[in-house]
């Protein structure tokens, strides 16, 4: 095992040169994630020399620095956000108490499974996103999954830095176990629903990075607030990589839905079975991606009314999305949040105590989010002359987690019979064919400046390079 | 605005709406707080931003780098910006000219602004690609550059320094004026480089009721303090009196500093910059390009080199400076740098103003020393540093640039090495 040199190899601000005891824990962790990402990483892509950016320090000088390097040699840096001695905690009940540097022992257990939890996510999305580089639309295209996946790979590194720092043995075996569980491993899969469905192709992809890289960024933001300031502080840095992930995402569904438009205004025509033949993927299926890749991840809040969220909050381990900026007692205490049930075969919605519904309230302000989004995307097709737009499911449509889990709904939301959902589940969610067809224009096209013909080129190159800039390097 | 470059126009800082993402990294980057947002957009206020760049890289879709020409009068309110769905067309030179801009304004200090050229010849000219200053400059500092700490008080927790010394370091009686501020931070650890800035927060609240916000001062003095082994740092601040319009007006944080008194203390945030550093090994060599207060990271790193020559610690590296100003007497530093010996530093003053004289700019003494700066340029151990106002940027890298290609260089290696190894640094405002 070879030692590292932690301020070139790990760029960080946590000094870690000088602490023994993490250095060790690190020594012993890092050649199994240099093996993981051996084994689970982006496929065949170990001698590319990929134009990344890569966070050297949190200022904004240093953590945007652009070069091309190969993946396995990425600085997986740790970072904090600077710090504020005399932050406060701002939330729950033991609001203006001062910010936690150490693990309150009442809150330990908790605390780990917090970041157990979003520390599973990271390495999940590389696992199953790593098939898609020998399928990306373009180069420019490529350049983006590998940056998602090496910061997703930060990420985990991030979360693995506050499990060895702060919970001991306990710690170190649970970061042992991010790198054993596997996405979609029927024995030992990761955490959470979302991360054991396939990423199968890169329409797939693009709403995987606009709806649940957005999950993330909510998660993020709540985890932000803690009153346990390393990991609020850790979070934070990890939102400024987020926005890349989404933007991803948004601007490639955008792109796919140009490519489509220019189609359907050449051809005339807004016929699914023509658009496909002309190579471009008819609305209709990216509607039923956009179906489930939103219900999918609305899941991800969890359930919604639960103890535990309650517990969360009121413990400061957890805050609510922008908690700074909200005016209430941020305390929460008696008051209460609708939430929605079925009844008698109609949805309901009824009052349940605030503090339990903070599922719900973090779910609601990611729809809220994520609309707007959606909204930009039917910006594309005004602006191209097509009526159609794209509209978000219900809330309750094909959930699997909470009170919604299992009731069959159209996706305006009506509670509808097990006849009539199995008669129209493949109009409202994607169905073997819409896959096969979307699966059979996934080739790979690689020569700078070249795109597939079913998703238009970029507005924009990365860090003001042209499009058409040699973003990836075969070795 | 700080970044006015010719009287009655400014280039207003906007974010495209189509492009945007709306992910907040910008509003959590920016220094002075100039981006907010509503549930529809994300803006830039025009009246605080700077230039700074801090938010362009981090910006993960290219949204936010948009300039457009505006008059002033006419900038775009941030309540404006809200509603936008698309960005608005660049004002039109005919627009530009009725809204009363001259095309020729701008004549501040050493730097001749950049001309702009008008639609007729852009279209007579075969089209080449515009050229881009800013794309040079480089995001690392050099490999030999100590490490910077940075925002260690950050707006949300600022520190307090005590006023130790301030004084008038141009000619008194002239209407520009400049000084020279000693800032002590006591025992609170506030560790800076040469070349990084600090921010100062004036006292009381903007016309809107909200606090002021910080403005950045460049450290004047070297690592080991304006009194070696002091915890104090030093700023050149000048005084500004009247806008980029030339009309009257007080500028809140500068007239705020230059009429502090000893003993008095100070709101500071930072430190920032962690690029714009100084080489450390001991045959580098630094060439200096500046305007009026851009001279504040050229004294300091001047005065750390001539610290260590006089310790006997440095290998001949060579030290080039270029310095402009409207008249000598507005040259901050003007006496101390004469009695700087000539085989230490090689220095080139561009006066732009002085009666009965022709008007010199930093740029042509550039070019007058074309033979000994493409020997520089060759040299990979050399350094470039352009601070000052925004108007100096384009025509010094131009310059640097030709005097390249004249020595039969490649400017694209060249200013792409220069970038990449972190030996061409441009801070404008
Ligand atoms: C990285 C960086 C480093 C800087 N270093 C220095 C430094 O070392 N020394 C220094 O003096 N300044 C420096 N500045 C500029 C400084 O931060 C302030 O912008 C300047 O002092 C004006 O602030 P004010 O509060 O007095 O004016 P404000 O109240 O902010 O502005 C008043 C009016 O004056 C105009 N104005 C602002 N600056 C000027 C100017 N220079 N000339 C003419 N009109 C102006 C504004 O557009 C506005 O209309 C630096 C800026 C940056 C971004
Ligand atoms: S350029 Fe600087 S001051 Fe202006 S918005 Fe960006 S970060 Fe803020
Ligand atoms: S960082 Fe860029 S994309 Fe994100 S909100 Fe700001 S301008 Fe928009």
């Amino acid at each position: 095992m070879s030692t590292i040199n932690y301020s070139e190899k790990i760029p960080n601000n946590v000094n870690l040169g000088e602490d023994r005891t993490l250095q060790r824990a690190l020594e012993g962790w890092q050649p199994n994630f240099i093996n993981w990402w051996d084994d689970v990483g982006p496929e065949g892509s170990t001698n590319h020399e990929v134009y990344l950016r890569t966070a050297v320090s949190v200022d904004p000088q240093g953590w945007a620095q652009f070069g091309h390097v190969k993946m396995r040699d990425y600085r997986w840096g740790i970072f904090l956000n600077p710090g504020d001695a005399n932050r406060e905690i701002h939330f729950g009940d033991h609001k203006g108490e001062k910010a936690w540097q150490d693990v309150p022992g009442e809150h330990r257990a908790n605390l780990r499974r917090i970041i157990v939890t979003q520390g599973d996510t990271e390495p999940a999305s590389v696992e199953q996103q790593r098939h898609l580089g020998l399928t990306a639309p373009s180069m420019y295209d490529l350049r983006n999954l590998f940056q998602i996946n090496v910061e997703e790979g930060r990420h985990l590194w991030a979360m693995v830095y506050l499990l060895h720092k702060h919970f001991g043995r306990d710690g170190r075996e649970e970061a042992e176990a991010l790198l054993q569980r596997t996405s979609g491993d029927e024995n030992n899969p990761r955490i959470l629903g979302a991360f054991n469905e396939r990423t199968p192709d890169w329409l797939a992809f693009f709403m995987f990075t606009y709806f649940t890289d957005r999950d993330g960024k909510f998660q993020l933001s709540a985890l932000a607030e803690s009153a346990f300031d390393p990991l609020a502080r850790t979070t934070k840095f990890m939102l400024t990589e987020e926005a890349h992930h989404m933007f991803v995402g948004e601007s490639g569904v955008s792109r796919v839905l140009a490519r489509t438009a220019q189609v359907m205004n050449e051809l005339k025509t807004d016929d699914a079975q023509k658009v496909r033949a002309a190579g471009a993927i008819d609305l209709g299926t990216i509607q039923r991606y956009l179906n489930f890749h939103y219900s999918v991840t609305i899941d991800l809040f969890g359930a919604d009314q639960s103890s535990n969220a309650a517990i969360f909050y009121s413990s400061g381990l957890k805050g609510r999305y922008e908690e700074g900026k909200r005016t209430d007692d941020h305390v929460l205490k008696g008051q209460t949040y609708k939430v929605l049930e079925v009844k008698d075969g109609q949805l309901v919605e009824k009052d349940v105590p605030m503090l339990n519904a903070l599922n719900e309230v973090l779910r609601d302000d990611f729809i809220k989010d994520s609309v707007a989004g959606v909204g930009r995307w039917n910006k594309v097709l005004e602006k191209a002359g097509i009526p159609t737009r794209l509209v978000v499911p219900h809330k309750a449509f094909n959930r699997q987690i909470g009170a919604l889990a299992g009731i069959k709904m159209s996706p305006e939301g009506r509670v509808v019979n097990e006849v009539e959902w199995a008669a129209r589940k493949n109009e409202w969610l994607p169905s073997a064919e819409d896959f096969a067809f979307v699966a059979s224009l996934m080739g790979r096209v690689v020569e700078p400046g070249k795109f597939a013909g079913w998703i238009s080129p970029p507005v924009m190159g990365i860090n003001r390079q042209p499009v058409d800039f040699e973003y990836v390097r075969f070795g | 605005m700080d970044m006015a470059v010719e009287a009655g126009v400014i280039k207003q800082h906007l974010i495209d709406p189509e492009i945007c993402i709306r992910c907040n990294t910008c509003e959590a980057t920016c220094p002075v707080n100039a981006i907010t947002h509503d549930d529809n957009n994300y803006v830039v206020r025009a009246d605080i931003c700077n230039g700074c760049m801090a938010c362009i890289s981090p910006c993960p879709t290219g949204s936010i780098d948009n300039w457009r020409t505006m008059p002033v009068v006419r900038a775009y309110s941030i309540e404006e910006q809200f509603t936008w769905e698309s960005l608005p067309a660049e004002l039109s030179p005919e627009e530009l000219e009725a809204a009363g801009v001259a095309a020729d304004t701008g004549d501040e200090a050493g730097a001749a602004p950049t001309p702009v050229p008008t639609q007729a010849q852009a279209a007579a000219e075969p089209v080449e690609p515009v050229f881009n200053s800013a794309q040079y400059g480089a995001t690392v500092p050099p490999w030999s550059a100590a490490h910077a700490y940075t925002n260690l008080f950050p707006p949300k927790s600022p520190t307090t320094a005590t006023v130790v010394g301030n004084f008038n370091c141009t000619e008194a009686g002239f209407d520009s004026e400049t000084h020279h501020i000693v800032l002590d931070f006591g025992v609170v650890p506030f560790p800076v480089l040469e070349g990084q800035s600090i921010g100062i927060i004036p006292p009381g609240v903007d016309a809107i009721g909200k606090r002021h916000h910080a403005r950045q001062y460049s450290v004047a003095s070297p690592r080991n303090g304006e009194r070696p082994g002091y915890n104090n740092v030093s700023l050149t601040v000048k005084r500004v009196t009247e806008d980029h319009q030339g009309d009257p007006v007080r500028g809140v944080c500068s007239n705020y500093v230059c009429d502090l008194k000893v003993g008095d203390t100070v709101q500071v945030v930072g430190p920032f910059g962690a690029s714009f550093l100084m080489p450390n090994h001991p045959k580098s060599h630094i060439v200096m390009i500046c305007t009026g207060t851009g001279s504040a990271p050229m004294r300091a790193m001047t005065e750390w080199r001539r610290r260590l020559r006089k310790s006997g610690k440095f290998e001949g590296g060579k030290l080039m400076l270029f310095f402009g100003a409207r008249t000598q007497q507005e040259l901050p530093y003007f006496g101390p740098l004469q009695s700087l010996p000539k085989d230490f530093i090689d220095i080139n003053l561009a006066f732009s103003r002085t009666p009965g004289q022709p008007k010199r700019y930093v740029q042509d003494l550039m070019r007058e020393r074309a033979a000994d700066l493409a020997a520089l340029l060759k040299d990979g151990a050399s350094h470039f540093y352009v601070c000052g106002l925004k108007s100096m940027e384009e025509g010094v890298v131009l310059a640097l640039r030709d005097v390249a290609k004249e020595a039969g260089l490649d400017w694209d290696t060249v200013g792409a090495a220069l970038k990449r190894e972190g030996r061409l640094h441009l801070e404008t405002y």
